[in-house]
């Protein structure tokens, strides 16, 4: 089936499987092999990417329900223009966040994370440690016991509230 | 060597960050090779079968399929089964075990065929149409059942299900329990786990037909091992063979510590086919092809004086083998075996262990290896002797600790590096405020309402950095205990650091660049660490067993001193001065009364390199390696304090506080120091309350996706409290110990006696893991006459 979409910014179209995953598409198609499939069942959340704003499990998605939609991955949550290389000075302030807080060892589930994280905050900029654990609830992360994952989302909080409102609200997704 | 310590304590940011969270991280599924070929594994459901054929015909023929291979068509690819290098007896039983079954499959997951593809999609479609006509045999999943009389058999060719029995005594057992007080008895069952990195399983194998040669990418903890293990096992000269550790892997917790059929597979399937072929593990397909870990049954029988002083110990444990031996499974209990009088003293102690086949997945080192098993077991068992002669539960352990010292020797026979385990549980204590929760306690229980609290203690000692090599070898290990670094100064002044550890999410780069830095006395950002290739960095003995900071980060330390050593002579031999009257600090040498006649590492780098007047007998170039083989384990402590609530009628466990007060010795970064701890934390508790991995009788797994296989969540958490108390092991120079492992193996006895602390004045005095609402549920019946 042929489909049409923008993938972080960028038009993509094409002919693709019906049956291709949308963690496949992105990852073999588009090359963004970010987005990290950990279970394909639809569990773990390592796939998170965002629909029109909104995330998604990728691994539970086919690239033909994408069509006329925007994604958004991991390579585009910094604020690097469209198809240009992402440096440390582009990190996207929930990016910058845990990386201050050790939110991260292997790393894999990461990028999910990221994604929920940069959703919620938009939707909830004040939030408390107990909302935190709830809105990652859908992602596993072996490496940390969560601890660091909650408080780099609280500074990414921190971080967006200083950055002003401005920064945040003008997201036109 | 005189170092200012500018970056060694501090919680530097970690280098291997920018690129994990920008999508940009290295890991094996994103490599693609041209021509690359996939593979696709047929694997039994069955537990136990006979193959009466293999027909891959209708697979053969399908579109993209190059080729369709079964277990007997692949038997000439093999020099030797898979590895396994951990012969604990001399009469220990070990089975072959192909990559591929040839004629039985004895576990749900066995391959029996392979499919290679030129996607991934369309090898496991073809995968389906192979047909394979199975003899169905009885299985037999449990340690018990497998070795009673007239079970079924794992293996024909053996007698019973017995792999092996280990066993160790130190002193006179008999006589210490004859004139005990008190003997208490108890049996517990260690669960299986599963290990659950987050990043499954990966191989891509590439072959240069014309040269022999040999690449193998694969999501290892132990590329430099597996390269000695590839090469014996598929006949391929070692010199030949380079694999390469990702530079991000995601996760291992053991289950990447060993040598797997698909990588043996991808290797074979590269040379028969010229092309390199790729296999990547879905979740469930990992479920059953990845090592578990855990699956025993423990007793354990303390004698001791009527005020808690313990004299004796005996320990017999079952453990499962699974259905073949793994890469070091054997020798999992035996980190264990002598550990099960934990930080305590005694006269004597025995302990026994009997490894059993079972027709399940194998076992092997999972995050403590043997170690959670033993602390368990003796943290379990304390808390019952407090019951029993009526002692407070911090009181006993206090009463038995063993004294503080260096090279204390333990009843279990090893002499620990550094021992004070009475600081760590003041501070626990101090942190709970013990005396308010024990009020606040008795006024709950005094309300008499539904939810009800308790507290549980674990005071551990572990052992970690696997060594010295002589000791590996009285207890039959079949490999040394050393690892290996390379410190080298570029000609522009930075540095790289070379190291055998094969980091996957532990944060070496980092670390490692704090060690440099600070030795040499150049900025962090002017290290490079490369790690993980075996044509980079040629020996190592790898990540596993808490051993990488203790073992490979001390050869770093030790290569920085004799390139500062080095640096010392050409900077003497360049200022004209003898080296003794050079003063060395912060990468600047300088002549000692004459502060303004100096030279700094960047200089003496480039000196080096244009090794245009250099000392005699010196060469050009500064670098120097180091290989470490330490003198002993280390042996890191602590205490675990974890605060539960229960609800009584409906059996639920709400973890309330969970504090961690860990000795690991000095710290080379604080932040990755407490990570480490709060993962092991996470590991240990997910063990007492969520995961067990459970079969039925005919071998099915029954928790094959993580659906039904209870990996916790944030929402299952509190955040934990972690403090540290600071003991410096005597084992090598920088007095540091290993902090992988140590969060889970104290914290699953911790939750597990916090639930039975807070059900005591309803008579419970066991729930086993994992403690599920039902579990706990039907303790509280049983403990009160009604029925379980």
């Amino acid at each position: 089936m042929r489909i049409a979409a923008r993938v972080n910014g960028l038009a993509w179209s094409g002919e693709v499987e019906p049956r291709l995953l949308l963690s496949d598409f992105l990852r073999s198609e588009v090359g963004l092999t970010g987005t990290h499939v950990g279970c394909e069942h639809g569990v773990c959340g390592a796939c998170t990417v965002q629909l029109d704003g909104e995330p998604v499990r990728a691994c539970l998605m086919f690239a033909v329900q994408v069509d006329g939609r925007e994604v958004t991955t991991v390579e585009g949550l910094a604020e690097a223009q469209p198809g240009e290389a992402i440096t440390v000075e582009d990190l996207h302030p929930v990016q910058r966040a845990l990386h201050e807080a050790h939110g991260l060892q292997c790393g894999f589930c990461t990028p999910g994370i990221l994604m929920t994280a940069e959703a919620f905050l938009r939707d909830n900029p004040t939030p408390s440690r107990e909302e935190i654990r709830e809105a990652v609830s859908g992602h596993l992360c072996r490496c940390t016991g969560y601890h660091n994952i909650v408080e780099g989302v609280a500074r990414a909080a921190e971080l967006l509230a200083a950055d002003g409102p401005a920064a945040h609200d003008d997201d036109d997704r | 060597m005189a170092t200012a310590e500018k970056y060694v304590g501090g919680g530097v940011p970690r280098k291997e960050d920018p690129k994990l969270l920008t999508g940009q991280g290295q890991f094996l599924e994103g490599l693609t090779l041209p021509g690359m070929l996939h593979a696709a594994l047929v694997r039994s459901p069955h537990g136990s079968a006979r193959i009466n054929s293999v027909d891959v015909s209708a697979a053969a023929a399908a579109e993209g399929v190059v080729a369709a291979l079964s277990g007997a068509d692949l038997a000439d690819e093999w020099a030797a089964g898979l590895p396994m290098a951990w012969p604990v007896t001399d009469d220990i039983r070990i089975p072959d075990h192909w990559p591929v079954a040839q004629d039985v499959v004895r576990y749900v997951g066995d391959a029996v065929a392979v499919v290679v593809a030129t996607s991934r999609n369309a090898a496991l479609d073809a995968a389906e149409l192979v047909e394979v006509d199975y003899e169905v045999l009885e299985a037999v999943v449990d340690v018990e059942a497998a070795l009673a009389d007239g079970a079924p058999r794992v293996h024909e060719s053996f007698d019973d299900n017995k792999s092996y029995t280990w066993a160790l005594t130190n002193g006179d057992v008999d006589a210490a329990f004859a004139k005990a007080d008190v003997v208490v008895a108890e049996r517990y069952t260690q669960p299986r786990l599963i290990p659950n990195a987050m990043e499954p399983r990966a191989v891509v194998a590439q072959s240069v037909p014309s040269t022999g040669d040999f690449t193998v990418w694969s999501t290892t903890q132990i590329p430099h091992v597996a390269k000695v293990l590839f090469a014996l096992t598929l006949g391929i000269p070692e010199g030949q063979i380079r694999v390469i550790a990702p530079p991000d892997v995601g996760g291992g917790f053991g289950s990447k510590l060993n040598v797997y059929a698909e990588e043996a597979l991808c290797i074979a399937l590269a040379r028969r086919l010229g092309k390199p072929v790729k296999w990547v593990a879905g979740r469930s397909e990992g479920y059953l092809a990845t090592i578990h870990g855990r699956d025993q049954v423990q007793e354990i029988e303390i004698a001791a004086t009527s005020d808690g002083k313990i004299l004796g110990y005996r320990v017999h444990i079952l453990a499962a083998m699974g259905a073949y031996l793994q890469l070091v499974a054997p020798g999992v209990p035996l980190l264990g075996a002598f550990l099960y009088c934990g930080c305590y003293g005694g006269e004597a102690y025995h302990f026994e262990c009997t490894g059993v086949f079972t027709n399940t997945t194998p076992t092997d080192a999972y995050r403590g290896a043997g170690r959670p098993e033993a602390t368990y077991a003796i943290e379990r068992v304390i808390d019952a002797l407090a019951r029993e002669v009526g002692v407070d539960a911090a009181e006993i352990r206090r009463r038995n600790f063993l004294p503080a010292g260096d090279m204390v020797q333990s009843p279990g026979g090893l002499a620990f590096d550094s021992a004070d385990y009475e600081p760590a549980l003041d501070r626990a204590l101090e942190l709970l405020d013990y005396d308010g929760f024990r009020s606040d306690q008795a006024e709950r229980r005094a309300g008499g309402g539904r939810r009800q609290t308790g507290v549980g203690f674990s005071s551990y000692v572990e052992i970690c950095g696997l060594a010295p090599s002589q000791v590996l070898a009285s207890l039959k290990y079949g490999a040394g205990g050393w690892d290996a670094a390379t410190v080298r100064m570029l000609p522009t002044g930075k540095a790289e650091v070379v190291t055998g550890s094969s980091p996957h999410g532990q944060g070496h780069v980092t670390s490692w660049s704090q060690i440099a830095a600070d030795a040499l006395g150049i900025p962090y950002e002017d290290v490079t660490v490369l790690h993980g290739d075996t044509h980079v960095a040629p020996h190592g003995m790898n990540t596993y067993g808490s051993r990488s900071l203790a073992v490979a980060g001390v050869a770093v330390h030790n290569a920085c001193g004799r390139v500062v050593d080095k640096a010392r002579g050409l900077a003497a031999h360049l200022l004209e001065v003898a080296p003794e009257d050079l003063e060395y600090e912060a990468g600047t040498f300088s002549v000692k009364g004459v502060p303004d006649r100096t030279k700094s590492m960047p200089e003496l780098a480039f000196a080096a390199w244009t090794a245009h007047s250099l000392p005699e007998d010196s060469e050009p170039g500064l670098e120097a390696s180091c290989v470490y083989d330490p003198p002993n384990f280390t042996f890191p402590f602590g205490t675990h304090v974890a605060v539960v609530e229960v609800d009584t009628e409906t059996g639920a466990v709400d973890l309330v506080r969970y504090i961690a007060v860990d000795d690991c010795g000095p710290v080379i970064n604080p932040v990755i120091v407490d990570g480490q701890v709060h993962g092991g934390v996470a590991q240990g508790i997910a063990a007492a309350l969520y995961e067990e991995a459970t079969y039925a009788e005919d071998g099915t797994l029954e928790t094959a996706s993580m659906v039904n296989y209870l990996v916790p969540s944030a929402a299952e958490f509190p955040s934990f409290e972690t403090d540290r108390t600071v003991t410096p092991s005597t084992s090598n120079p920088m007095g540091v110990k290993g902090i992988g492992e140590a969060g889970t193996i104290g914290s699953a006895p911790a939750v597990i006696n916090a639930i039975v602390d807070a059900l005591s004045h309803l008579g419970v005095t066991d729930v086993p893991m994992p403690a599920s609402p039902e579990r706990v549920w039907r303790a509280i019946r049983a403990a009160q006459g009604g029925e379980e």
